[in-house]
């Protein structure tokens, strides 16, 4: 691994399909080798548009694609050493599995005798040893997904994109396919790109993490330092859940100006004439309260005029539905508070700005939220 | 409790059902699903069954009989001659060997300029594109199939506009003759090649043809090993009417095809100016025996399960 030489470096990349804004917004990245870097945002944050950018199956409007410090901007897809595990898998239907597999062997003139060995192997490695035979069509979806990788890995790429390559799977199936991605990452060395709209597939999985917003990078950063630091209200909103307080509700209920988050599990909920354990309180009223298995969300709303959510977890003292209206008290640590430096891009919809709701839930697919 | 006017909160009642015939139509029909099929299919059954089924089987009977050469009417005795004579007599043999050869080159050019219409139609061309192109396709149906082979007969005459564009590079009408004939007939059945393969082309993903490129598949190979063999089913679809309806033309030939005779030709001329309805009724089993040796060796290679 040597910083001068990544395995992408990706310089002032842009694509314009025409639109008013950019798909893809002047990009500069590196990602070093062996690296799992996933590329997190909501969908038309361009995050997918890169990945193709990277595969070639777009020309970008202006910057270049280095792979391995060479420049491949102008190369065909067939010319890059990169390889892409597809959404919608894109397994050839009328060719067998092992057929699918050994395909990229055969348009590079490797003999039948010898891609079908290669082939075999790499439906070895995925756990689908007996399937070779078959047509995809007779494969269920997680078969397919490891198909899919079977063929984009056989050809020993030196980068390996994933474009939501679980999305179509089920949670059970998500969750340990996520397992055998990690292991297959760590056994073939080779950089993995990873595509997905899921912040927490993208926090279990990667070294690294991009964060999209409207074709720009909106924070690049380890799983950690995104989900704990995060920069701005953007990032605090779709990484796991947040409340976030404008500058006013800042001064107001935390003491201190400017945009600030606080995670859901970093707030306690006490009654409100129970002795504080934390630092901070503020009062305010139980609005709801949601059972969620392991922990439950109460929905407070604060006197100061602003809606809070906490996660509790759910022991013998948990909060039940029958005090929805009471008065509570809100508590938290003063070190749990982050400031959010950077103000997204004053481009930002009204309607997908965390800053205009006092609380936001608002990212997609937000069932249950990451705690760390 | 009246209800007159719907105050807010206040439900409308539905009416009860009313116990009419049609009420009791519909239900008995819908317990007695045999009797639904029945009512559906029997008008189509009976177009299919009685008139296009047992006028074949009437023309494969007459070709059983003969015509009695004095009277000129139809004797209904059974005798294999007609057929005999339709397979053994040269005359027979020079024209069906014609008519296969033109109906095979027809089908081949059409698949050949239809592929890369369709691909540029299906992958290329903008959803805008695609429309106009696929009333572009259709257009010549519209137009009378005679006004279009004479449009060829004028196009390919001496001095005609294919004579004036390739004249300057010292070229000539090739004139009316079999040429001819394949070219006007590749451009009548063009449209049924093209919509057929254009439908294909549609049904394939364009992320298989990224996925191929992208594991190092280049344009040829792509084509060759993902296209190809998907699309194929489409082009046997395509090349069974071009291939159907060249074999039994006989008004293009007659237009553009000078002295050429197809099939067709001797079956009209059968059962026009010679009088003699079995012997036609036994050439024109030719091309039904051909079409079915046909469909036999497209069925062999898969095409028909998929289509």
């Amino acid at each position: 691994m040597s910083a001068d030489r990544p395995a992408i470096r990706l310089t002032g990349l842009t694509k314009s399909f025409g639109g008013a804004a950019n798909a893809v917004d002047g990009i500069d990245l590196d990602i070093a080798e062996g690296e799992f870097f996933s590329m997190l945002g909501p969908s038309g944050s361009g995050k997918t548009t890169v990945l193709r950018l990277i595969a070639g199956f777009e020309q970008p409007t202006a910057g270049t694609v280095s792979l391995l410090g060479e420049d491949v901007t102008d190369r065909a897809p067939f010319d890059r050493d990169v390889n892409t595990v597809f959404q919608d898998y894109a397994l050839f239907p009328h060719m067998s599995v092992l057929d699918n597999v050994a395909y990229g062997l055969r348009v590079r003139g490797v003999s039948r005798r010898e891609r079908h060995a290669q082939a075999r192997q790499a439906l070895e490695t995925v756990r689908l040893g007996g399937f070779g035979d078959r047509k995809p069509g007779q494969l269920s979806g997680g078969q397919r997904q490891r198909v899919a990788l079977a063929r984009a890995t056989v050809v020993r790429p030196k980068v390996l994109l994933l474009d939501e390559p679980l999305g179509a799977l089920d949670l059970k199936l998500r969750e340990q396919m996520q397992v055998e991605l990690k292991e297959l990452q760590r056994e073939l060395g080779i950089t993995f790109i990873f595509v997905t709209h899921d912040q927490e597939e993208a926090l279990t999985l990667s070294d690294r993490i991009a964060v999209f917003n409207e074709g720009r990078i909106e924070q690049l950063g380890t799983p950690a330092e995104i989900y704990d630091r995060p920069l701005s209200p953007f990032v605090a909103a779709f990484v796991g859940t947040s409340n976030i307080f404008p500058d006013a509700l800042s001064r107001a209920v935390l003491g201190r100006g400017g945009m600030h988050a606080l995670r859901p599990e970093k707030v306690t909920v006490g009654r409100a004439d129970a002795v504080p354990s934390t630092q901070r309180t503020a009062p305010g009223t139980l609005a709801e309260v949601i059972y969620v298995g392991s922990t439950s969300r109460l929905i407070v709303d604060l006197d100061a005029g602003m809606r809070i959510i906490a996660l509790e977890q759910n022991d013998a003292h948990r909060v039940t539905e029958d005090e929805r209206g009471s008065r509570v008290s809100v508590g938290w640590q003063d070190s749990d508070i982050v400031a959010l430096e950077k103000a997204t891009a004053d481009t930002t919809d009204p309607a997908t700005d965390p800053a205009t709701d006092t609380a936001t839930d608002s990212a997609p697919k937000l069932t249950t939220d990451t705690a760390r | 409790m009246t209800v007159d006017t719907a105050s807010p909160g206040q439900r409308i009642p539905v009416p009860p059902h009313r116990d009419t015939l049609a009420r009791r139509g519909s239900i008995s029909l819908s317990r007695h699903p045999r009797l639904r099929l029945t009512l559906m299919l029997s008008a189509p059954l009976l177009w299919l069954g009685l008139i296009y089924i047992v006028a074949l089987a009437a023309l494969l009977i007459t070709a059983l009989w003969t015509v009695d050469s004095f009277t000129g009417t139809i004797t209904r005795s059974w005798t294999l001659d007609n057929i005999i004579t339709v397979v053994t007599g040269s005359l027979y043999q020079t024209v069906t060997v014609r008519t296969v050869g033109v109906a095979l080159l027809v089908t081949l050019i059409d698949i050949l300029v239809a592929l890369p219409i369709a691909f540029f139609m299906a992958k290329v061309a903008s959803p805008r594109w695609q429309r106009i192109l696929v009333i572009a396709v259709l257009m010549p149906l519209w137009a009378s199939y005679l006004v279009k082979a004479y449009a060829w007969r004028s196009v390919l005459s001496q001095n005609g506009i294919f004579e004036w564009l390739v004249a300057p590079f010292g070229g000539e009408t090739p004139g009316y003759g079999l040429p001819a004939t394949v070219i006007t007939l590749a451009y009548l059945w063009l449209p049924y090649v093209i919509l057929p393969v254009y439908a294909g082309l549609e049904r394939v993903p364009d992320s298989l043809l990224e996925a191929s490129g992208d594991l190092g598949g280049k344009t040829w190979a792509t084509l060759r090993l993902v296209v190809l063999p998907m699309i194929w089913p489409a082009i046997i679809a395509g090349s069974i009417f071009s291939f159907s309806l060249s074999l039994g033309d006989y008004i293009t030939v007659n237009i553009v095809g000078g002295a050429n005779q197809m099939l067709g030709n001797l079956v009209y001329t059968n059962v026009g100016a010679a009088n003699n309805l079995p012997l036609a009724a036994a050439i024109a089993l030719i091309p039904i025996v051909i079409i079915f040796g046909y469909l036999a060796v497209v069925r062999r290679t898969g095409a028909l399960e998929n289509l």
